[in-house]
């Protein structure tokens, strides 16, 4: 599960989620949501790579990857 | 595939961590590894990941030298610092970093607490303070505040909390400051100055337990927790803007003591240095 923007990338493993929804609360677009207690994108995006999601994830299971030129 | 800095850092086979969903234990870890990818990519530092030795007594907290891919030891309840005094002692060179609870750290371990302090030994201690012992069950720790639930406060704690940062500071800890699992960025940098002197160092992060000491006293979920940390918690800049009104019921976010008191193996082979060259002397008269 991802979303690309710019040089970055949002990637979800939704495997390491535990849906405590910290991402989602914290998330200052409201991008996320929780479904099935599994985090997710919401299909309207809205997401800006900010990384906020990924400092606050304690399963590291939410972040943004640097694409290759 | 995880994050570059989780793949860099963390044994990943052994991911994901067993914590509860929202305990603040995974953000603390993480803040551990970014303060030492920081430094070691500081030019003035230039951490040497070889020598950084990751030491961890018992508890939820504790669980972290297991996941955290560096020189570790998870040693028995209480006696992080002890041992982490040893290997800190035969090899002054090793940047020895403690990762504890609150109640390992200062209840169990108290003692080695102030002494590593008093001796102002250069290990750098960061607490994940949740308030409670939450790997067996939720029992009050000498962190939980007074009149709040445990299982063994069923009708409110009776005892009075210790504030571990002042206590080490009080105790002679060079540096001391307090983290929270909210304040991300500010708890990385505390982390990263606390490594950085050659003295006793203690950051007191602020965790979320949402399982026990959240449940126990209707605190709400971890969302919640890490609400009230923003709330009622302040990052230094803010906090020293306030004025004294808007300070009462805020808890600093930050350094709270940073001296330069005499680093204890550097002292300690002074000593030698000094019996070896009267020792020298005495041979040759």
């Amino acid at each position: 599960m991802s979303r690309v923007a710019g040089r970055k990338k949002l990637v979800i493993e939704p495997a390491w989620c535990k849906g405590c929804g910290i991402c989602v609360a914290f998330c200052p677009k409201s991008a996320l949501e929780i479904v099935g207690e599994k985090v997710r994108l919401k299909e309207d995006g809205g997401c800006i790579m900010c990384g906020l999601c990924e400092m606050r994830c304690p399963d590291y299971a939410i972040y943004l990857e640097n694409l290759e030129e | 595939m995880p994050s570059e800095l989780i793949h860099q850092f963390m044994r990943i086979d052994h991911l994901p961590h067993i914590w509860c969903a929202g305990c603040g234990n995974g953000i603390i870890m993480r803040d551990v590894a970014v303060a030492i990818k920081e430094l070691m990519e500081d030019p003035e530092v230039r951490l040497n990941r070889e020598k950084v030795v990751i030491v961890s007594g018992i508890g939820c907290s504790s669980r972290a030298a297991g996941y955290m891919d560096f020189n570790s030891i998870h040693t028995t309840h209480g006696r992080a610092i002890a041992f982490a005094t040893g290997i800190k002692f035969a090899n002054p060179e090793l940047e020895v970093i403690v990762l504890t609870g609150d109640g390992d750290c200062s209840a169990i371990g108290g003692n080695h607490l102030i002494h590593a302090a008093r001796r102002n030994l250069g290990l750098t201690v960061v607490t994940f303070n949740n308030d409670i012992y939450g790997m067996t069950g939720g029992q009050y720790s000498p962190t939980t505040p007074t009149g709040d639930k445990a299982t063994t406060a069923p009708y409110g704690n009776v005892d009075r909390p210790f504030d571990i940062a002042k206590l080490a500071a009080g105790a002679g800890a060079s540096y001391t400051a307090r983290g929270s699992a909210y304040h991300v960025r500010e708890t990385i940098d505390l982390i990263r100055q606390g490594i950085k002197p050659e003295g006793f160092s203690l950051i007191d992060v602020y965790s979320v337990c949402p399982t026990y000491y959240g449940r126990k006293n209707k605190k709400g979920d971890a969302v919640e927790m890490l609400q009230w940390q923003k709330e009622h918690m302040a990052p230094a800049v803010r906090y020293y803007s306030m004025s004294e009104e808007e300070r009462k019921g805020k808890l600093l976010v930050g350094a709270l003591t940073h001296n330069n008191y005499p680093e204890y193996t550097e002292e300690y082979e002074k000593m030698v240095q000094r019996c070896q060259a009267d020792m020298k002397a005495k041979a040759h008269k």
